[in-house]
Protein backbone atom coordinates (compact mmCIF):
# COMPACT_ATOMS: atom_id res chain seq x y z
CA UNK A 1 0.00 0.00 0.00
CA UNK A 2 1.07 3.53 -0.51
CA UNK A 3 1.33 5.17 2.37
CA UNK A 4 2.69 8.74 0.70
CA UNK A 5 1.23 9.79 -2.53
CA UNK A 6 3.11 13.16 -3.84
CA UNK A 7 1.63 14.30 -7.06
CA UNK A 8 3.01 17.36 -8.92
CA UNK A 9 4.37 19.38 -5.39
CA UNK A 10 5.90 22.51 -5.60
CA UNK A 11 6.81 25.45 -3.48
CA UNK A 12 8.27 29.09 -4.64
CA UNK A 13 9.89 31.32 -2.97
CA UNK A 14 9.55 34.59 -4.30
CA UNK A 15 9.40 32.76 -7.63
CA UNK A 16 12.48 30.79 -7.17
CA UNK A 17 11.23 26.90 -7.51
CA UNK A 18 12.95 25.52 -3.61
CA UNK A 19 10.85 21.88 -4.53
CA UNK A 20 10.08 21.58 -8.23
CA UNK A 21 7.28 19.24 -9.45
CA UNK A 22 7.58 16.52 -7.28
CA UNK A 23 6.00 13.37 -7.91
CA UNK A 24 6.82 9.97 -5.93
CA UNK A 25 4.93 7.41 -3.60
CA UNK A 26 6.05 5.63 -0.78
CA UNK A 27 5.48 2.23 0.61
CA UNK A 28 3.78 1.14 4.07
CA UNK A 29 7.00 0.02 5.90
CA UNK A 30 9.74 1.73 3.98
CA UNK A 31 12.86 3.62 4.70
CA UNK A 32 13.28 6.14 2.11
CA UNK A 33 16.33 9.03 2.02
CA UNK A 34 16.05 12.43 0.86
CA UNK A 35 19.90 12.85 -0.39
CA UNK A 36 21.16 16.37 -1.55
CA UNK A 37 23.12 19.18 -0.30
CA UNK A 38 22.03 22.01 1.22
CA UNK A 39 19.32 24.24 0.43
CA UNK A 40 18.30 21.14 -2.45
CA UNK A 41 14.53 21.44 -1.16
CA UNK A 42 14.66 18.66 1.39
CA UNK A 43 13.25 20.20 4.38
CA UNK A 44 11.08 22.53 2.51
CA UNK A 45 9.58 19.22 1.05
CA UNK A 46 9.76 17.58 4.83
CA UNK A 47 7.59 21.08 5.84
CA UNK A 48 5.12 20.59 3.44
CA UNK A 49 4.54 16.97 4.33
CA UNK A 50 4.01 17.96 7.95
CA UNK A 51 1.75 20.57 7.28
CA UNK A 52 3.40 23.14 8.66
CA UNK A 53 4.13 24.76 4.88
CA UNK A 54 1.61 25.61 2.47
CA UNK A 55 2.49 24.15 -1.42
CA UNK A 56 2.71 26.31 -4.14
CA UNK A 57 0.37 23.90 -6.21
CA UNK A 58 0.09 20.17 -6.22
CA UNK A 59 -0.65 18.42 -3.48
CA UNK A 60 0.54 14.98 -1.20
CA UNK A 61 -1.83 12.14 0.18
CA UNK A 62 -0.60 10.70 3.51
CA UNK A 63 -2.01 7.50 4.92
CA UNK A 64 -4.94 9.04 2.75
CA UNK A 65 -5.55 12.12 4.01
CA UNK A 66 -4.69 15.53 2.05
CA UNK A 67 -2.05 17.71 3.67
CA UNK A 68 -3.79 20.84 2.37
CA UNK A 69 -7.35 19.88 3.34
CA UNK A 70 -7.04 17.52 6.18
CA UNK A 71 -4.03 19.25 8.34
CA UNK A 72 -5.11 17.91 11.62
CA UNK A 73 -5.95 14.06 10.20
CA UNK A 74 -2.16 14.48 8.58
CA UNK A 75 -0.73 15.95 11.56
CA UNK A 76 -2.22 12.91 13.44
CA UNK A 77 -0.82 10.06 11.30
CA UNK A 78 2.58 11.70 10.83
CA UNK A 79 5.65 12.08 13.89
CA UNK A 80 8.10 15.39 13.08
CA UNK A 81 11.36 15.47 14.13
CA UNK A 82 12.89 18.56 12.58
CA UNK A 83 16.47 19.41 12.09
CA UNK A 84 17.00 22.25 14.70
CA UNK A 85 16.46 20.85 18.29
CA UNK A 86 12.46 21.57 19.50
CA UNK A 87 12.54 20.21 22.48
CA UNK A 88 11.79 23.00 26.04
CA UNK A 89 14.93 22.84 27.84
CA UNK A 90 13.42 24.24 31.04
CA UNK A 91 10.90 20.96 31.26
CA UNK A 92 11.56 17.66 32.36
CA UNK A 93 11.86 14.82 29.45
CA UNK A 94 8.40 13.11 31.32
CA UNK A 95 7.01 16.76 30.99
CA UNK A 96 8.06 17.21 27.35
CA UNK A 97 6.24 13.72 26.53
CA UNK A 98 3.03 14.74 28.19
CA UNK A 99 2.78 18.04 26.59
CA UNK A 100 3.24 16.18 23.28
CA UNK A 101 0.58 13.77 24.38
CA UNK A 102 -1.86 15.89 24.99
CA UNK A 103 -1.50 17.84 22.26
CA UNK A 104 -1.94 14.56 20.36
CA UNK A 105 -5.17 12.96 22.56
CA UNK A 106 -3.67 10.66 23.92
CA UNK A 107 -5.70 9.43 26.53
CA UNK A 108 -4.35 9.52 30.05
CA UNK A 109 -4.60 6.29 31.55
CA UNK A 110 -2.13 4.90 28.35
CA UNK A 111 -0.27 8.13 28.98
CA UNK A 112 2.33 7.12 31.64
CA UNK A 113 2.62 3.22 30.05
CA UNK A 114 3.90 4.81 26.79
CA UNK A 115 5.86 7.54 28.08
CA UNK A 116 8.36 4.48 30.06
CA UNK A 117 7.79 2.09 26.83
CA UNK A 118 9.34 5.02 24.41
CA UNK A 119 11.85 6.17 27.11
CA UNK A 120 12.80 2.57 27.37
CA UNK A 121 13.51 2.29 23.85
CA UNK A 122 15.81 5.17 23.45
CA UNK A 123 17.40 4.26 27.28
CA UNK A 124 16.61 7.36 28.99
CA UNK A 125 14.09 5.82 31.32
CA UNK A 126 16.54 6.87 34.48
CA UNK A 127 16.69 10.50 33.02
CA UNK A 128 12.73 10.82 33.05
CA UNK A 129 12.36 13.69 35.64
CA UNK A 130 15.64 15.46 34.46
CA UNK A 131 15.67 18.74 33.24
CA UNK A 132 16.20 18.65 29.39
CA UNK A 133 18.75 21.32 29.48
CA UNK A 134 21.22 18.94 31.34
CA UNK A 135 20.76 16.78 28.31
CA UNK A 136 23.28 15.62 26.15
CA UNK A 137 22.93 17.00 22.23
CA UNK A 138 22.58 12.69 21.80
CA UNK A 139 20.45 12.74 24.21
CA UNK A 140 18.40 15.57 23.60
CA UNK A 141 17.91 13.64 19.80
CA UNK A 142 16.60 10.87 21.17
CA UNK A 143 14.19 12.32 23.34
CA UNK A 144 13.11 13.83 20.67
CA UNK A 145 12.49 10.51 18.09
CA UNK A 146 10.89 9.06 21.13
CA UNK A 147 8.53 12.27 21.27
CA UNK A 148 7.94 11.66 17.63
CA UNK A 149 6.43 8.15 18.69
CA UNK A 150 4.15 8.89 21.25
CA UNK A 151 1.41 9.21 19.25
CA UNK A 152 2.07 5.70 17.26
CA UNK A 153 2.22 7.63 14.00
CA UNK A 154 2.31 6.03 10.43
CA UNK A 155 4.80 7.82 9.22
CA UNK A 156 7.97 9.62 10.56
CA UNK A 157 9.95 12.19 9.50
CA UNK A 158 13.38 13.02 10.75
CA UNK A 159 15.02 15.88 8.96
CA UNK A 160 18.76 16.07 9.38
CA UNK A 161 18.74 13.27 12.70
CA UNK A 162 22.02 13.32 13.22
CA UNK A 163 23.67 16.88 11.95
CA UNK A 164 25.93 17.83 14.91
CA UNK A 165 26.18 14.69 16.36
CA UNK A 166 29.68 13.01 16.93
CA UNK A 167 30.16 9.75 15.11
CA UNK A 168 29.66 7.04 17.94
CA UNK A 169 26.14 8.93 18.99
CA UNK A 170 25.62 9.25 15.37
CA UNK A 171 25.39 5.59 15.00
CA UNK A 172 23.12 5.14 18.31
CA UNK A 173 20.94 7.27 16.37
CA UNK A 174 20.98 5.21 13.22
CA UNK A 175 20.42 2.07 15.12
CA UNK A 176 17.53 3.01 17.76
CA UNK A 177 15.80 4.71 13.43
CA UNK A 178 16.91 1.15 12.02
CA UNK A 179 14.96 -0.55 15.46
CA UNK A 180 12.18 1.50 15.07
CA UNK A 181 11.49 0.64 11.52
CA UNK A 182 11.59 -2.96 12.53
CA UNK A 183 9.84 -3.15 15.85
CA UNK A 184 6.81 -0.72 15.16
CA UNK A 185 7.14 -1.11 11.48
CA UNK A 186 6.86 2.55 10.60
CA UNK A 187 7.58 4.41 7.47
CA UNK A 188 10.69 6.11 7.91
CA UNK A 189 11.40 9.14 5.60
CA UNK A 190 14.59 11.29 6.55
CA UNK A 191 16.49 14.02 4.84
CA UNK A 192 20.28 13.96 4.98
CA UNK A 193 23.47 15.10 3.47
CA UNK A 194 25.96 12.16 4.64
CA UNK A 195 25.88 9.23 2.46
CA UNK A 196 27.03 6.12 4.34
CA UNK A 197 23.64 7.38 6.90
CA UNK A 198 21.51 6.66 3.23
CA UNK A 199 22.98 3.77 2.18
CA UNK A 200 23.36 2.32 5.33
CA UNK A 201 19.44 2.49 6.29
CA UNK A 202 17.76 3.20 3.27
CA UNK A 203 15.23 0.82 0.96
CA UNK A 204 15.36 3.65 -1.34
CA UNK A 205 16.91 6.63 -1.72
CA UNK A 206 15.44 9.86 -3.63
CA UNK A 207 18.68 12.07 -4.99
CA UNK A 208 17.40 15.68 -4.68
CA UNK A 209 19.56 18.84 -6.07
CA UNK A 210 18.28 22.71 -6.64
CA UNK A 211 14.18 21.36 -5.91
CA UNK A 212 14.44 18.55 -7.81
CA UNK A 213 14.19 14.89 -7.50
CA UNK A 214 16.65 13.33 -10.29
CA UNK A 215 16.94 10.04 -9.27
CA UNK A 216 14.67 7.92 -6.59
CA UNK A 217 15.94 3.87 -6.60
CA UNK A 218 17.50 1.35 -4.41
CA UNK A 219 20.79 2.18 -3.61
CA UNK A 220 22.36 -0.80 -5.80
CA UNK A 221 20.19 0.43 -8.46
CA UNK A 222 21.24 4.00 -7.80
CA UNK A 223 25.28 2.80 -7.96
CA UNK A 224 24.79 0.38 -11.23
CA UNK A 225 24.34 3.66 -12.89
CA UNK A 226 27.91 4.01 -12.93
CA UNK A 227 28.44 1.04 -14.75
CA UNK A 228 30.37 -0.95 -12.62
CA UNK A 229 33.49 -0.63 -10.46
CA UNK A 230 35.49 2.12 -10.25
CA UNK A 231 39.20 2.77 -11.24
CA UNK A 232 41.40 5.30 -10.40
CA UNK A 233 44.91 6.03 -12.04
CA UNK A 234 47.07 8.61 -11.69
CA UNK A 235 49.92 8.34 -14.34
CA UNK A 236 52.43 10.52 -16.34
CA UNK A 237 49.90 11.64 -19.08
CA UNK A 238 46.47 11.62 -17.93
CA UNK A 239 45.41 13.30 -21.14
CA UNK A 240 47.04 11.11 -23.30
CA UNK A 241 45.61 8.11 -21.96
CA UNK A 242 41.99 9.60 -21.38
CA UNK A 243 41.96 10.30 -25.21
CA UNK A 244 43.54 6.50 -26.61
CA UNK A 245 40.99 4.82 -23.67
CA UNK A 246 38.04 6.94 -24.89
CA UNK A 247 37.95 4.26 -28.36
CA UNK A 248 37.69 1.41 -25.97
CA UNK A 249 33.85 0.21 -26.00
CA UNK A 250 33.65 -1.59 -23.06
CA UNK A 251 35.09 1.45 -20.52
CA UNK A 252 31.87 2.90 -19.52
CA UNK A 253 32.85 5.80 -17.95
CA UNK A 254 35.82 7.60 -18.30
CA UNK A 255 36.48 10.96 -16.00
CA UNK A 256 39.52 13.29 -15.90
CA UNK A 257 39.49 15.30 -12.58
CA UNK A 258 42.69 16.99 -10.52
CA UNK A 259 44.49 14.48 -13.05
CA UNK A 260 43.22 11.27 -11.37
CA UNK A 261 41.44 8.98 -14.48
CA UNK A 262 38.61 7.57 -13.22
CA UNK A 263 37.30 4.64 -15.12
CA UNK A 264 34.50 2.43 -14.55
CA UNK A 265 34.61 -1.04 -15.86
CA UNK A 266 32.29 -3.87 -15.17
CA UNK A 267 34.22 -6.94 -14.84
CA UNK A 268 36.82 -5.11 -13.39
CA UNK A 269 39.06 -8.23 -12.55
CA UNK A 270 39.31 -9.33 -16.30
CA UNK A 271 39.41 -5.78 -18.29
CA UNK A 272 42.52 -4.34 -15.59
CA UNK A 273 45.08 -6.22 -16.91
CA UNK A 274 43.63 -5.12 -20.92
CA UNK A 275 44.15 -1.24 -18.95
CA UNK A 276 47.87 -1.37 -17.95
CA UNK A 277 48.49 -3.49 -21.39
CA UNK A 278 47.27 -0.09 -23.10
CA UNK A 279 49.12 2.10 -20.69
CA UNK A 280 52.06 0.22 -21.67
CA UNK A 281 51.56 0.55 -25.27
CA UNK A 282 51.06 3.93 -25.76
CA UNK A 283 54.39 4.58 -22.86
CA UNK A 284 52.46 5.83 -20.16
CA UNK A 285 53.77 5.36 -16.67
CA UNK A 286 51.23 4.81 -14.22
CA UNK A 287 52.21 6.06 -10.44
CA UNK A 288 49.46 4.39 -8.35
CA UNK A 289 46.27 2.91 -8.91
CA UNK A 290 43.40 2.00 -7.27
CA UNK A 291 40.26 0.20 -6.86
CA UNK A 292 36.82 0.70 -5.47
CA UNK A 293 33.17 0.11 -6.25
CA UNK A 294 31.48 3.11 -6.71
CA UNK A 295 29.49 5.18 -3.59
CA UNK A 296 26.47 6.93 -3.65
CA UNK A 297 28.88 9.95 -3.64
CA UNK A 298 29.78 9.19 -7.05
CA UNK A 299 26.12 8.33 -7.94
CA UNK A 300 25.82 12.12 -6.85
CA UNK A 301 28.43 13.59 -8.63
CA UNK A 302 27.81 11.52 -11.87
CA UNK A 303 24.17 12.93 -11.60
CA UNK A 304 24.50 16.33 -10.46
CA UNK A 305 28.02 16.98 -12.01
CA UNK A 306 29.40 18.05 -8.25
CA UNK A 307 30.63 16.55 -5.11
CA UNK A 308 28.13 16.93 -1.77
CA UNK A 309 30.96 17.23 -0.32
CA UNK A 310 31.72 20.73 -1.82
CA UNK A 311 28.22 21.79 -0.44
CA UNK A 312 29.19 20.70 3.10
CA UNK A 313 29.62 22.86 6.39
CA UNK A 314 28.54 25.58 4.53
CA UNK A 315 27.55 29.00 6.16
CA UNK A 316 24.22 27.80 7.31
CA UNK A 317 25.41 24.66 8.81
CA UNK A 318 28.14 26.20 11.30
CA UNK A 319 25.61 28.67 12.79
CA UNK A 320 23.69 25.64 13.42
CA UNK A 321 26.31 23.90 14.84
CA UNK A 322 27.58 26.89 16.85
CA UNK A 323 23.96 27.18 17.75
CA UNK A 324 24.03 23.73 19.50
CA UNK A 325 27.24 24.27 21.40
CA UNK A 326 25.64 27.01 22.59
CA UNK A 327 22.54 25.59 23.94
CA UNK A 328 23.94 22.99 25.57
CA UNK B 1 -9.51 22.63 26.63
CA UNK B 2 -7.26 20.05 27.97
CA UNK B 3 -5.01 21.73 24.99
CA UNK B 4 -5.42 24.83 26.27
CA UNK B 5 -4.75 24.35 29.89
CA UNK B 6 -1.26 21.82 29.26
CA UNK B 7 -0.18 25.10 27.04
CA UNK B 8 -0.81 27.42 30.19
CA UNK B 9 0.74 24.70 32.67
CA UNK B 10 3.90 25.11 30.65
CA UNK B 11 3.90 29.07 30.78
CA UNK B 12 3.43 28.90 34.36
CA UNK B 13 5.94 25.63 35.48
CA UNK B 14 8.62 27.94 33.53
CA UNK B 15 8.17 30.60 35.42
CA UNK B 16 7.91 28.83 38.98
CA UNK B 17 10.96 27.68 38.02
CA UNK B 18 13.06 30.93 37.16
CA UNK B 19 13.51 32.69 40.04
CA UNK B 20 15.43 35.34 38.64
CA UNK B 21 11.72 36.09 36.64
CA UNK B 22 10.13 36.17 39.50
CA UNK B 23 12.25 38.72 41.42
CA UNK B 24 14.02 40.20 38.87
CA UNK B 25 9.86 41.32 37.88
CA UNK B 26 9.45 43.27 40.97
CA UNK B 27 12.54 45.18 41.20
CA UNK B 28 11.30 48.21 39.38
CA UNK B 29 7.58 48.05 40.85
CA UNK B 30 9.18 48.59 44.57
CA UNK B 31 11.62 51.05 43.48
CA UNK B 32 8.70 53.06 41.71
CA UNK B 33 6.32 52.09 44.98
CA UNK B 34 9.35 53.01 47.69
CA UNK B 35 11.10 55.92 46.18
CA UNK B 36 8.34 57.29 44.56
CA UNK B 37 5.94 56.47 47.14
CA UNK B 38 8.27 58.04 50.16
CA UNK B 39 9.95 60.63 48.47
CA UNK B 40 6.74 62.66 47.44
CA UNK B 41 4.74 61.27 50.02
CA UNK B 42 7.21 63.72 52.85
CA UNK B 43 6.14 66.75 49.78
CA UNK B 44 2.67 66.26 51.38
CA UNK B 45 1.91 66.56 46.91
CA UNK B 46 -1.60 65.37 47.72
CA UNK B 47 -4.37 67.73 49.29
CA UNK B 48 -5.82 65.25 50.86
CA UNK B 49 -4.01 61.89 52.23
CA UNK B 50 -1.40 59.95 51.39
CA UNK B 51 0.72 59.76 47.93
CA UNK B 52 1.55 56.16 49.00
CA UNK B 53 -1.71 55.15 48.99
CA UNK B 54 -2.57 56.97 46.00
CA UNK B 55 0.80 55.68 43.89
CA UNK B 56 0.14 51.77 45.07
CA UNK B 57 -3.02 50.72 42.94
CA UNK B 58 -1.13 52.15 40.36
CA UNK B 59 2.37 50.39 40.86
CA UNK B 60 0.31 47.20 40.86
CA UNK B 61 -1.07 47.85 37.53
CA UNK B 62 2.38 48.89 36.14
CA UNK B 63 3.97 45.23 37.28
CA UNK B 64 1.16 43.17 35.52
CA UNK B 65 1.89 46.01 32.20
CA UNK B 66 5.22 44.89 32.21
CA UNK B 67 5.42 41.34 33.58
CA UNK B 68 2.42 40.79 30.75
CA UNK B 69 3.57 42.59 28.31
CA UNK B 70 7.36 41.24 28.22
CA UNK B 71 5.59 37.43 28.48
CA UNK B 72 4.59 37.99 24.67
CA UNK B 73 9.11 37.33 24.49
CA UNK B 74 7.78 33.78 24.79
CA UNK B 75 6.63 33.85 21.43
CA UNK B 76 9.77 34.75 20.17
CA UNK B 77 11.81 32.43 22.47
CA UNK B 78 9.75 29.15 21.26
CA UNK B 79 10.65 30.53 17.68
CA UNK B 80 14.41 30.77 18.33
CA UNK B 81 14.36 27.90 20.43
CA UNK B 82 12.35 25.41 17.80
CA UNK B 83 9.48 24.46 20.52
CA UNK B 84 7.33 26.36 18.45
CA UNK B 85 7.77 23.99 15.76
CA UNK B 86 6.65 21.25 17.83
CA UNK B 87 3.08 23.47 18.77
CA UNK B 88 2.31 24.38 15.10
CA UNK B 89 2.73 20.38 13.84
CA UNK B 90 0.68 19.20 16.54
CA UNK B 91 -3.55 18.71 15.85
CA UNK B 92 -4.08 21.70 17.03
CA UNK B 93 -5.04 25.32 16.01
CA UNK B 94 -2.95 28.12 16.24
CA UNK B 95 -5.74 30.15 18.13
CA UNK B 96 -5.84 27.70 20.74
CA UNK B 97 -1.85 27.99 21.35
CA UNK B 98 -2.28 31.97 21.13
CA UNK B 99 -5.25 32.05 23.68
CA UNK B 100 -2.81 29.02 26.04
CA UNK B 101 -0.05 30.87 25.60
CA UNK B 102 -1.87 34.67 26.64
CA UNK B 103 -3.72 33.14 29.37
CA UNK B 104 -0.37 31.48 30.82
CA UNK B 105 1.72 35.06 30.69
CA UNK B 106 -1.26 36.64 32.21
CA UNK B 107 -1.32 34.50 34.90
CA UNK B 108 2.26 34.75 35.76
CA UNK B 109 1.88 38.91 35.57
CA UNK B 110 -1.31 38.80 37.81
CA UNK B 111 1.11 36.87 40.42
CA UNK B 112 3.60 39.58 40.65
CA UNK B 113 1.10 41.61 40.87
CA UNK B 114 -0.37 39.75 44.03
CA UNK B 115 3.38 39.69 44.75
CA UNK B 116 3.53 43.51 44.56
CA UNK B 117 0.16 43.33 47.02
CA UNK B 118 1.13 41.50 49.63
CA UNK B 119 4.71 43.97 49.94
CA UNK B 120 2.22 46.58 50.12
CA UNK B 121 0.61 45.14 52.70
CA UNK B 122 3.86 44.40 54.78
CA UNK B 123 4.71 48.42 54.42
CA UNK B 124 1.91 49.01 56.10
CA UNK B 125 -0.87 49.66 53.52
CA UNK B 126 -3.80 48.84 53.97
CA UNK B 127 -6.87 48.73 51.57
CA UNK B 128 -10.79 49.32 52.27
CA UNK B 129 -12.87 46.12 52.07
CA UNK B 130 -13.40 42.45 50.89
CA UNK B 131 -15.18 43.39 47.69
CA UNK B 132 -12.82 46.20 46.71
CA UNK B 133 -10.18 43.49 46.69
CA UNK B 134 -12.28 41.51 44.30
CA UNK B 135 -13.12 44.43 41.85
CA UNK B 136 -9.69 44.78 41.97
CA UNK B 137 -8.27 41.32 41.47
CA UNK B 138 -10.85 41.27 38.25
CA UNK B 139 -9.33 44.20 37.35
CA UNK B 140 -5.79 42.33 37.17
CA UNK B 141 -7.08 39.82 35.32
CA UNK B 142 -8.28 41.85 32.85
CA UNK B 143 -5.29 44.01 32.54
CA UNK B 144 -3.36 41.05 32.80
CA UNK B 145 -5.19 39.23 29.76
CA UNK B 146 -5.37 42.23 27.74
CA UNK B 147 -1.21 43.01 27.96
CA UNK B 148 -0.25 39.44 27.58
CA UNK B 149 -2.48 39.40 24.35
CA UNK B 150 -0.78 42.52 23.17
CA UNK B 151 2.75 41.23 24.15
CA UNK B 152 1.97 38.02 22.09
CA UNK B 153 0.46 40.34 19.10
CA UNK B 154 4.00 41.86 18.98
CA UNK B 155 6.12 39.02 19.07
CA UNK B 156 4.05 37.81 16.62
CA UNK B 157 5.52 40.16 13.95
CA UNK B 158 9.25 40.00 15.63
CA UNK B 159 12.15 37.52 15.25
CA UNK B 160 14.62 39.54 16.85
CA UNK B 161 14.80 38.92 20.37
CA UNK B 162 16.99 41.79 21.06
CA UNK B 163 14.76 44.10 19.67
CA UNK B 164 11.29 42.82 21.45
CA UNK B 165 12.44 44.55 24.92
CA UNK B 166 13.37 47.67 23.40
CA UNK B 167 9.76 48.04 21.43
CA UNK B 168 8.40 47.52 24.57
CA UNK B 169 9.82 49.91 26.70
CA UNK B 170 8.80 52.46 24.16
CA UNK B 171 5.48 51.03 24.34
CA UNK B 172 4.74 50.47 28.50
CA UNK B 173 6.85 53.48 29.22
CA UNK B 174 4.02 56.23 28.28
CA UNK B 175 0.99 53.90 28.89
CA UNK B 176 2.35 53.57 32.35
CA UNK B 177 3.31 57.81 32.52
CA UNK B 178 -0.03 58.54 31.05
CA UNK B 179 -2.42 56.13 32.79
CA UNK B 180 -2.59 58.30 36.37
CA UNK B 181 -0.78 56.20 38.20
CA UNK B 182 1.75 58.46 39.45
CA UNK B 183 -0.69 62.06 39.36
CA UNK B 184 -3.85 62.07 39.22
CA UNK B 185 -5.72 63.47 36.09
CA UNK B 186 -7.79 66.36 37.47
CA UNK B 187 -6.06 69.78 36.82
CA UNK B 188 -3.29 68.13 34.03
CA UNK B 189 -2.83 70.31 31.03
CA UNK B 190 -5.92 69.09 28.43
CA UNK B 191 -3.27 67.59 25.78
CA UNK B 192 -1.99 65.57 28.88
CA UNK B 193 -5.73 64.19 29.96
CA UNK B 194 -6.90 63.60 26.41
CA UNK B 195 -3.65 61.17 25.69
CA UNK B 196 -4.70 59.70 29.50
CA UNK B 197 -7.99 59.13 28.44
CA UNK B 198 -7.22 57.04 25.01
CA UNK B 199 -4.80 55.11 27.59
CA UNK B 200 -6.18 51.81 28.32
CA UNK B 201 -4.10 51.33 31.04
CA UNK B 202 -5.99 54.85 32.77
CA UNK B 203 -9.37 53.09 33.04
CA UNK B 204 -7.20 50.07 34.65
CA UNK B 205 -5.54 52.34 37.57
CA UNK B 206 -8.35 54.07 37.57
CA UNK B 207 -10.78 50.69 38.90
CA UNK B 208 -8.09 49.48 40.73
CA UNK B 209 -7.58 52.49 43.14
CA UNK B 210 -11.88 52.18 43.13
CA UNK B 211 -11.27 48.93 44.80
CA UNK B 212 -8.14 49.20 46.80
CA UNK B 213 -8.20 52.78 48.28
CA UNK B 214 -11.41 54.33 47.22
CA UNK B 215 -10.55 56.93 45.27
CA UNK B 216 -11.67 57.21 41.53
CA UNK B 217 -12.00 59.54 38.81
CA UNK B 218 -13.97 57.61 36.52
CA UNK B 219 -17.24 55.75 36.89
CA UNK B 220 -16.68 52.05 37.36
CA UNK B 221 -18.65 50.53 34.66
CA UNK B 222 -17.09 52.69 32.10
CA UNK B 223 -13.83 51.38 33.37
CA UNK B 224 -15.26 48.11 32.88
CA UNK B 225 -16.47 48.91 29.38
CA UNK B 226 -13.42 50.31 28.05
CA UNK B 227 -11.07 48.15 29.60
CA UNK B 228 -12.96 44.55 28.14
CA UNK B 229 -13.40 45.96 25.08
CA UNK B 230 -9.64 46.64 24.76
CA UNK B 231 -9.49 43.12 25.73
CA UNK B 232 -11.77 41.06 23.41
CA UNK B 233 -9.68 43.60 20.50
CA UNK B 234 -6.28 42.56 21.71
CA UNK B 235 -7.04 38.92 22.06
CA UNK B 236 -8.61 38.91 17.98
CA UNK B 237 -5.39 40.99 16.62
CA UNK B 238 -3.07 38.94 19.07
CA UNK B 239 -4.99 35.55 17.21
CA UNK B 240 -4.97 37.05 14.03
CA UNK B 241 -1.40 37.98 14.10
CA UNK B 242 -0.19 34.65 15.45
CA UNK B 243 -2.10 32.56 12.90
CA UNK B 244 0.24 34.28 10.66
CA UNK B 245 3.64 33.71 12.60
CA UNK B 246 6.06 31.80 10.72
CA UNK B 247 8.07 28.93 12.81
Amino acid sequence: MDIIKISDLSKKFNGLAAVDNANFTVKEGEVLAFLGPNGAGKTTTISMLATILEPTSGTAEINGFDIIKNKSDVRKSIGVIFQDPSLDDELTACENLIFHGVMYDIKKELMEDRISELLKLVDLLERKDDLVKTFSGGMKRRLEIARGLMHHPKVLFLDEPTVGLDPQTRNHILEYIKKLNEIEHITIILTTHYMEEADKLCDRIAIIDHGKIIALDTSDSLKSLMGGDVVSLQCSEPQKLSNILKKEKWINKLKLNNNILDISVAKVEEKLVKLLEIAGKANVKINSLSLRSPTLEDVFLHLTGKSIREEEASGKDSMRLARRMWRR
Amino acid sequence: MKKIYIIWLREIKKYMRSKSRIIGGLGMPLLFLLVLGFGFNSLHVMKNGNYLLFIFPGIIAMTILMSSMFSGISVIWDKQFGFMKEMLVAPVSRTKIMIGKTLGGATTSIIQGFLIFLIALLIGIRVINFTGFLIAAAFMALIGISYTAMGVAFASRMEDMQAFPLIMNFVTMPMFFLSGAIFPLQGIPPLLKFLAYIDPLTYGVDALRYGLVGISEIPLWIDFMVLSAFCAAMIVIGAYLFNRTNA
